[in-house]
C-alpha cells in the first residue's frame, strides 16, 4: 500500500506549480479573462511544450501514455491557479473520447494535433433540457448518403467558441430519454450550418450555446459505434470527475490556507480573529472537509486504476462517493471562506470569491451531489 | 499510489477469515456483548486469549514485544474482516494504552512484569485519568501521590473508569508536586486494585447498564518500582498515550460492521409495504454517512501508511478520532430511527425477540452509549482545539 507520488510525478506536480508562480498569478489571470479570446495562447504553447497536453494520451499518437493518477497531479495544482484554459474540454472530453474510442483514422488525425497544441476541441453533451441526463438529446441526425444531417442545438459548451472541432452527441434512433440510440460525431467547428454563441461562465472559463442547420457529417467521423454512444460517455465520464475532483480538491487547500493566514492577520476586539474559537473550530471542519475530499479521490483513483480487482459496482460506488464528498466539502470550504474573510471575502478585486465560482461550476459538471448520491443509494440500498 | 492486494495478502486474508470464522463463538457474543455483566468479561477474555494463542493479539506493537510484525495492509486486511464478521476489538486499556507506554516509556523489570499478561489477557486494566474536577481540562486532576520511604501513598478519587469493576490494574495520573505549570508535577503510577484502600463505586449509564465506575484511593500503599519512567514527568506519557488512544478510537471497522447490519435491518423493516432501505430519504441519511465512512477509511489508510514510513500517529488521530465518532454515533442514529417505537421498550427480562424486535435493544443501547463517544478520549470539542493549535497553527 503506497500513497507516495514517484518522483516523475513530483517533477510534473513541481512544473505546474512553478509555472502559475511565474506566468499566472491572479492579476495576469485578470488579463487573459479579459481578452478576446478568454485564455491565452502563449499559455497553450507553454503548456504543450511542458508535455502537459500529451499526458493521457498513448505513446503511439506521441503521448506520454500516462495515468488519470497523472492527469489528477497536474489538475490539483491547476486549481490552484484557477486556470482557464480549456484544458478539460481539449485533453479530457475530446481528447479522450477520440483515445477510447475505436476510430483509429480519427486518432491519428487529431490527437497529435491536440498534443502540439495547435488544435483544440470541445464535447458538446448537453442541451437546453436535459440537466445531468447526459443521454436525454433531442439533437438528431438521419443518414443520407454517406452523410448524417444534424439539427438541433447544444448549450453551455465549455471550450466551445475557441475549438477547432467538436465532438457532439445526437440521437440516430429512439426517444429523447432512451439510452440506446446515441451517437457521437466529430465535426469541424467551420462546418456550413454550424453557429456558436460564445460567453463567458463565471468562473472566467469561455462556453458557447451551439446550433446545427442542417450539418452534414461524414459517416466516417462517428466515434465509437452507432446507436451506443452511451457507452463511450459513461466511459469518459469518470475520468473528467477525477480530474476536476482532483482540481476542486487543489482550490479547497489554497481557500483554507488563504482563510487561515488572513484570520490570523486581522484584528478584531483586539485580538486577531483566528483566536476566537468558534471560528478556529469552524477552520477545523474544513480542514477534516479538505483531508476527507483527499481520501475519496485517492479512494476514487484507487478504484478506477484497479478496476478489474474491484468489481465494477464498487468502483462506481466510490466514484459517486467520491463527487458526494468532494462537492459537499467544496460548498462548505468555498463558502466559509467567504465568510471568515467578512467584507473583504465578498470583493471581486479578492481571488476568493472566484475560487467559490469554480468550485461551484466543478460541482455541476457530470452531476451534482445530489445527482451522483442518488446514483450511490441505487447502486448501494438495494431490497 | 496503489492499493492492490498481492497474492500473499489475499492468502493472508483467507488466513485471518478462515481463523475468525472457526474461532470466534458468534452465538455467545450474540447473548453477551450487549451485557456489559462477569459474563461479558469472560466471553471477551476467551476470545483475547486465542488470538494470543495465535500470536495476534497486538498487531500494533513491536515485534520484540510481542507484535505481529505485519505491514500496514495485513493490519487493514484483519481490521476489515474482523469489522465484516462483526467482531469486537480488544478491549483497549491494556492492549491499545497501558502497553505501548510501558514498552515506551518503561524499566526492564516493569515490561518483564507486565506485559506478557496484558498480551495474554490475564491482567484487566483500566485508566484513571479523568476525575471530578478534571474532565476536558486532565492537567488540573488532585489526586496525589506523596512519597514515603519505598511508597507512594495515594489519596484521590477517580471517574469515569471504564469497567474498573473487572480490573486487576489501573494505570493512574497523580500529583507528586505542586508546579506553577499545571502540567508539570504529574506521574505516571501502576496501581494494583487488590490494594488497600481502593474502591470501586459503580456508575449506571444512560443506556441502563454497568460499564463505569468511581474509584476512590484511601491512603493506598503503591511501591516506587511501579512508576513509570520519572516522576514528574507523566504528562508526557500520557499525551503520547492518548494520541494512541484517539488513533485507535477512529473504529471505522466496527462502524462499517454496524453500517452492514442497519443496512439489513432497514431491509427487512418493512413500512406501508414497502422496505425502509427503499424510502428515498432513508437512503439519503444513510448514504450521507457511508460516502463519509468511505473517506475516512482511506483517511485512516493514509494515517497508517504515513506511520509505517516511521511518523508517530500526531494530530490526525485527533481527526481521526472526531469523524470516527461522528460516523459511530450518525449511524446509532439511524438504527434507532429505524426501531421506532421497538427503541423505548426496556425488556427487562424477557428475551428481546419476545416484544417484537430482537434488535432494538441493542439499537437503544448504542445510541444512548455512543453518546459517550464524543465526549472520551478528549471530548471533540477539545479534539478540534488540538487540531487548531497543533495543525493550523492558529
Amino acid at each position: 500500500m503506497n500513497f507516495k507520488l514517484s518522483e516523475e510525478q513530483t517533477m510534473l506536480k513541481e512544473s505546474v506549480t512553478r509555472f502559475i508562480r511565474e506566468r499566472y498569478d491572479f492579476d495576469q489571470r485578470k488579463q487573459i479573462i479579459k481578452s478576446e479570446e478568454g485564455y491565452s495562447p502563449d499559455c497553450w504553447a507553454t503548456f504543450a511544450e511542458l508535455g502537459w497536453l500529451s499526458i493521457p494520451f498513448a505513446e503511439e499518437y506521441g503521448g506520454f501514455g500516462g495515468t488519470i493518477e497523472d492527469v489528477a497531479i497536474v489538475m490539483e495544482e491547476m486549481g490552484k491557479g484557477m486556470i482557464v484554459e480549456p484544458y478539460v474540454p481539449t485533453v479530457l472530453m475530446f481528447g479522450q473520447l477520440l483515445a477510447l474510442s475505436q476510430n483509429n483514422e480519427l486518432k491519428s488525425e487529431y490527437i497529435p494535433k491536440i498534443i502540439d497544441g495547435s488544435y483544440l476541441g470541445a464535447f458538446a453533451f448537453l442541451e437546453r433540457q436535459s440537466r445531468y441526463e447526459i443521454t436525454d438529446i433531442r439533437t438528431k441526425a438521419t443518414v443520407q448518403d454517406d452523410n448524417y444531417i444534424v439539427n438541433g442545438e447544444k448549450a453551455v459548451v465549455y471550450g466551445a467558441g475557441n475549438a477547432n472541432a467538436l465532438i457532439i452527441t445526437v440521437r440516430t434512433s429512439g426517444e429523447q430519454f432512451d439510452r440506446d440510440g446515441v451517437t457521437l460525431l466529430l465535426l469541424e467547428s467551420d462546418c456550413p450550418g454550424v453557429e456558436t454563441k460564445p460567453y463567458q461562465m463565471m468562473d472566467g472559463q469561455m462556453a458557447a450555446n451551439v446550433s446545427f442547420n442542417n450539418v452534414s457529417v461524414p459517416q466516417s467521423n462517428v466515434l465509437g459505434s452507432v446507436d451506443a454512444g452511451a457507452e463511450l460517455m459513461e466511459a469518459l465520464v469518470p475520468l473528467v470527475i477525477l480530474a476536476t475532483s482532483a482540481e476542486a480538491l487543489g482550490i479547497m487547500s489554497v481557500l483554507n490556507e488563504l482563510t487561515i493566514s488572513y484570520a490570523k492577520t486581522r484584528n478584531q476586539f483586539g485580538a486577531p480573529i483566528s483566536s476566537f474559537q468558534a471560528l478556529q473550530h469552524r477552520m477545523v471542519d474544513n480542514f477534516m472537509a479538505v483531508e476527507q475530499s483527499r481520501s475519496m479521490l485517492y479512494r476514487g483513483l484507487c478504484a478506477y486504476g484497479e478496476e478489474e480487482a474491484e468489481t465494477p459496482i464498487e468502483c462506481l460506488r466510490s466514484l459517486h462517493a467520491m463527487k458526494v464528498i468532494i462537492s459537499k466539502s467544496a460548498k462548505r470550504v468555498g463558502e466559509d471562506a467567504v465568510q471568515i474573510h467578512g467584507g473583504m471575502g465578498m470583493t471581486d478585486e479578492l481571488n476568493i470569491g472566484h475560487y467559490l465560482k469554480r468550485l461551484i461550476s466543478i460541482n455541476t459538471l457530470f452531476g451534482d451531489a445530489d445527482f451522483h448520491q442518488k446514483k450511490f443509494n441505487e447502486l448501494s440500498y438495494k431490497t | 499510489m496503489d492499493v492492490k492486494f498481492t497474492n500473499d495478502d489475499l492468502a493472508f486474508r483467507d488466513e485471518v477469515r478462515t481463523f475468525f470464522e472457526e474461532q470466534f463463538d458468534f452465538d455467545l457474543a450474540k447473548r453477551v456483548l450487549n451485557d456489559k455483566s462477569g459474563d461479558y468479561k469472560s466471553a471477551i477474555v476467551a476470545w483475547q486469549k486465542k488470538l494470543y494463542e495465535k500470536g495476534w493479539i497486538a498487531p500494533g506493537w513491536p515485534v520484540e514485544y510481542g507484535g505481529t510484525g505485519w505491514t500496514i495492509t495485513q493490519r487493514y486486511i484483519f481490521e476489515c474482516e474482523r469489522g465484516r464478521l462483526g467482531i469486537p476489538d480488544a478491549v483497549p486499556f491494556g492492549l491499545k494504552m497501558v502497553g505501548p507506554v510501558i514498552y515506551t516509556f518503561g524499566n526492564e523489570q516493569q515490561k518483564e512484569k507486565f506485559l506478557p499478561r496484558i498480551l495474554s489477557s490475564d491482567d484487566w486494566w483500566c485508566q484513571g485519568y479523568s476525575e471530578p474536577g478534571a474532565g476536558s481540562d486532565l492537567a488540573s486532576l488532585q489526586t496525589s501521590a506523596e512519597l514515603e520511604g519505598e511508597n507512594y501513598i495515594v489519596n484521590g478519587q477517580k471517574v469515569w473508569t471504564t469497567f474498573a469493576q473487572f480490573a486487576d490494574w489501573i494505570f493512574c495520573l497523580v500529583r507528586t508536586s505542586k508546579e506553577i505549570r499545571k502540567q508539570q508535577g504529574i506521574s505516571f503510577l501502576l496501581i494494583d486494585m487488590k490494594s488497600p484502600g481502593v474502591s470501586v463505586k459503580p456508575i449506571i449509564t444512560i443506556d441502563g447498564k454497568h460499564s463505569l465506575n468511581e474509584v476512590l484511593f484511601e491512603n493506598v500503599k503503591v511501591p516506587i518500582e511501579n512508576l513509570i519512567g520519572e516522576q514528574d514527568k507523566g504528562w508526557t506519557y500520557a499525551k503520547a498515550l492518548l494520541i494512541h488512544e484517539r488513533a485507535g478510537i477512529a473504529e471505522v471497522a466496527d462502524s462499517r460492521s454496524n453500517l452492514n447490519s442497519l443496512k439489513l435491518h432497514a431491509a427487512a423493516e418493512i413500512s406501508g409495504g414497502a422496505p425502509i432501505l427503499a424510502d428515498p430519504v432513508f437512503q439519503m441519511r444513510l448514504s450521507d454517512v457511508e460516502t463519509e465512512l468511505m473517506a475516512l477509511e482511506y483517511t485512516e489508510l493514509r494515517a497508517l501508511a504515513s506511520m509505517a514510513e516511521g511518523g508517530m500517529p500526531g494530530p490526525e488521530s485527533s481527526f481521526l478520532k472526531i469523524k470516527g465518532t461522528e460516523i459511530r454515533q450518525a449511524i446509532s442514529e439511524l438504527a434507532l430511527q429505524l426501531v421506532a417505537y421497538y427503541g423505548g421498550a426496556l425488556e427487562g427480562n424477557l428475551d428481546p425477540g419476545a416484544l417484537g424486535h430482537d434488535f432494538a435493544s441493542k439499537a437503544r443501547v448504542d445510541y444512548m452509549y455512543g453518546r459517550a463517544a464524543s465526549i472520551y478520549g478528549g471530548s471533540n470539542e477539545v479534539q478540534r482545539n488540538v487540531i487548531a493549535k497543533m495543525v493550523l497553527g492558529v
